[in-house]
């Protein structure tokens, strides 16, 4: 009895009412259910690959095949210049994080709707939705990573020590395509115009970004910095400069971050302004 | 007061109507809305918000209490905000207007099943399931024989779910969800589903958790269940609650409420606003042999029951049935209109369109007194597109029933007209 008593005085209370304007987010709470995210990005990566006959060498597949097609066109045709890199090794190392960004982002706009049938049935912060799907592409990258070093290995190509700023790159990659994420996801459930926006601008989002190309064709000054408020600039040119050494991430890599910065803040927040509609809309 | 487990103060919940059947929201609507608003604020409209035409109440000033420990049954018929007030409880959904605090972790079983994926095996199901009901993986691990043994899926634990009979699959799923612990259960109609083993085993359940001192909140349109699981029930009706008192005066007054229709029962787009789908159910009508439609009709002569409906797409393997059920809500028979295989096997898929199904019931049949009817339209372990339990009400006349010289009341819901040979029996033949 005394203990009853005692775990009753425990015992949360949940308040309902209703919700207006912008809700702060409870980070807190997000990290109380981040077994239900990794189960989430398990689930995806498990089902992703559950009746495929090649499985997960597809993920290893997909950035080679993409590499062999770039560096005919682009390398053996055009020519591109590479910044003296072999010019498959230039644009795998692009071809990475790009993967890595693209994959995060298209599986998290969608990833709302994708999952209605818990929104609808199941309360929990619904952050933990896009968050797993950004996550499970992680698994992805890590496969397709060992292919990197083997292909490097090839080119007798050695990672410096600037490789241990690898994981901040990898995770601005995350951050980029989470902060993109959260506000087409969020905009989705209302207008299933964004998931058919979502190949569009990921094409375009691609030939924005230094992949097949180097960041040298693009003039410096405004260009460039304008240029640079594609966070994903930032992000190919750092992880080419940690991977394979060279010009170090120039400023603009401070416009990158900091427009990560803006659109993950925004995001949030607009996220949490529509999370309380998403049951009654999707 | 510390021991309430749920307190709510006038909660109410605005929906758009016609929301669930129009398409997804497009850009377009978005641009034709915000027109919309700017002429409504040039005309001085002010916020059309609420209790604008286009817009309904699904829940409309509901307080109540719950003390921990109680079982609380609600009844009411589809659309009166049963769903939606426990989606807000379980926060699914927030309310438009109103306050609640809950004391307590909250449980919420709207459905089994909720997430769970059918490529994956019965055992990886357990845990995705069980971490999206809240439950910690060293939670799940410690409970994971028991639930196994629970759903009695044995060897085929690691096979996918997509192998499994519907049966098993619904015994997983509920085998998850009532190995959940929290202090407050909200369970929303998970007996309605799955064969009649399945329900006693799940309603067994149910008893224990009830016994073990939780606080449960149970939504059921099966009034056994209420009246077996619950001391205490309310009933809802149109988004309010009508009455709240002892469950078997609740459960009678629910089955009462309404009983005025004559013989038909008509579904406005209203009415369906919350359940819509492929299928709508138009008109419900009891005739008598005339054709006429009528409240009374004799069980001498039999008479017809006939649903009319619309398909607005092609639906395979539909059925469409009657319920027939005293006016203390034991079933007295179940039929579809797909119950002669023939007919099944001709019928597989029933293209959009307006149908009729007409039942016609045998003479000598229905003992006298009144009934209610119940539809359902749904496709066998696969969908169920629609459900009545109380569509209509109807009176059963027993003039020239069997054994009407003698004027007493006869037991039973039926009245049949059997068949009984008299015979003498000599003692010498012996």
């Amino acid at each position: 009895m005394k203990n009853n008593q005692q775990s009753r005085q425990q015992t949360p209370v949940i308040y309902l009412q209703p919700s207006k304007g912008w809700l702060s987010i409870n980070f807190k709470e997000i990290w109380r259910y981040r077994e239900l995210v990794y189960f989430l990005t398990w689930r995806d990566i498990k089902v992703r690959y559950k009746q495929a006959v090649l499985g997960i060498a597809w993920a290893v597949l997909q950035p080679l095949l993409t590499t062999l097609i770039f560096t005919v066109i682009f390398g053996n045709l055009l020519k591109t210049p590479s910044q003296d890199i072999p010019y498959p090794l230039f644009t795998l190392t692009a071809l990475l994080p790009w993967q890595l960004f693209a994959t995060a982002l298209q599986r998290s706009s969608i990833s709302l709707v994708g999952n209605a049938n818990l929104i609808t049935k199941i309360y929990f912060p619904r952050l933990v939705i896009p968050l797993s799907s950004v996550m499970a592409a992680l698994v992805d990258f890590s496969v397709s990573f060992v292919v990197l070093l083997g292909v490097m290995a090839y080119y007798r190509y050695w990672p410096g020590w600037n490789i241990l700023w690898l994981p901040l790159i990898i995770l601005l990659a995350l951050l980029t395509a989470l902060s993109v994420g959260l506000w087409l996801s969020a905009l989705n459930v209302q207008y299933r115009d964004i998931q058919h926006m979502v190949p569009f601008i990921v094409q375009v989002w691609m030939y924005a970004s230094p992949i097949v190309y180097s960041i040298d064709t693009i003039p410096g000054g405004i260009w460039r910095w304008l240029y640079g408020l594609n966070p994903m600039v930032g992000v190919i040119q750092g992880f080419r400069w940690a991977m394979l050494g060279g010009d170090p991430p120039d400023i603009t890599m401070a416009f990158s971050v900091g427009m990560v910065l803006i659109l993950l803040i925004s995001g949030l927040f607009y996220f949490r302004r529509m999370e309380k509609t998403f049951a009654d809309i999707v | 007061m510390t021991d309430v487990a749920i307190r709510v103060e006038n909660i109410s919940k605005q929906y758009r109507i016609g929301l669930a059947q129009s398409r997804p929201d497009t850009l377009r609507d978005l641009l034709v809305s915000g027109i919309q608003r700017i002429r409504d604020v040039v005309r001085r409209k002010g916020d059309g918000r609420y209790d604008s035409p286009s817009h309904i109440w699904a829940l409309k000033d509901v307080s109540f209490e719950v003390k921990q420990g109680q079982v609380l049954g609600i009844v009411g018929r589809n659309g009166a905000g049963k769903s939606t007030l426990l989606k807000i409880l379980s926060r699914v959904t927030h309310p438009t207007k109103g306050y609640g605090e809950i004391h307590g972790r909250v449980g919420s079983l709207l459905e089994v099943g909720t997430g769970f994926h059918p490529e994956l095996s019965g055992r990886e199901n357990i845990f995705l399931n069980g971490a999206i009901l809240g439950m910690r993986r060293e939670e799940i691990n410690r409970k994971f024989d028991e639930i196994v043994a629970f759903s009695e899926v044995g060897k085929f634990i690691d096979t996918p779910v997509k192998r499994y009979s519907s049966g098993m699959y619904l015994r997983l799923a509920f085998a998850v969800a009532a190995h959940l612990e929290p202090e407050i259960l909200v369970v929303d109609e998970v007996l309605a589903v799955g064969d009649a083993e399945f329900q006693r085993k799940c309603l067994g359940k149910m008893n224990d958790v009830a016994q073990e001192g939780r606080t449960v909140l149970f939504v059921s349109h099966n009034m056994s269940a209420i009246l077996r699981l619950t001391q205490e029930t309310i009933v809802l009706d149109a988004g309010q609650i009508v009455m709240r008192g002892p469950t078997p005066e609740a459960v009678d007054h629910y089955l009462n409420m309404g009983l005025t229709k004559q013989g038909e029962r008509n579904w406005t787009p209203e009415e369906l606003s919350g359940t819509i789908g492929s299928f709508q159910p138009i008109a419900l009508r009891v005739l008598n042999t005339q054709g006429r439609v009528v409240d009374t009709v004799t069980a001498a002569e039999g008479f017809t029951i006939e649903f009319k409906y619309n398909l607005s797409e092609p639906i395979s393997g539909l059925r469409v049935g009657l319920y027939m059920m005293t006016t203390r809500g034991e079933y007295i028979f179940t039929t579809f209109d797909t119950d002669d295989p023939a007919v099944f096997e001709s019928l597989t898929v029933r293209a959009a369109g307006r149908y009729v199904s007409r039942c016609s019931i045998p003479p000598n049949l229905m003992n006298e007194g009144r009934f209610i009817l119940g539809v359902n339209a749904s496709v066998y372990r696969i969908k169920r597109y629609f459900q009545d339990d109380k569509a209509l009400t109807f009176t059963v006349d027993a003039t020239g029933a069997p054994g009407m010289h003698w004027p007493e009341k006869r037991l039973g819901s039926v009245r049949p007209k059997l068949d009984w040979k008299i015979e003498v029996v000599n003692n010498n033949d012996e």
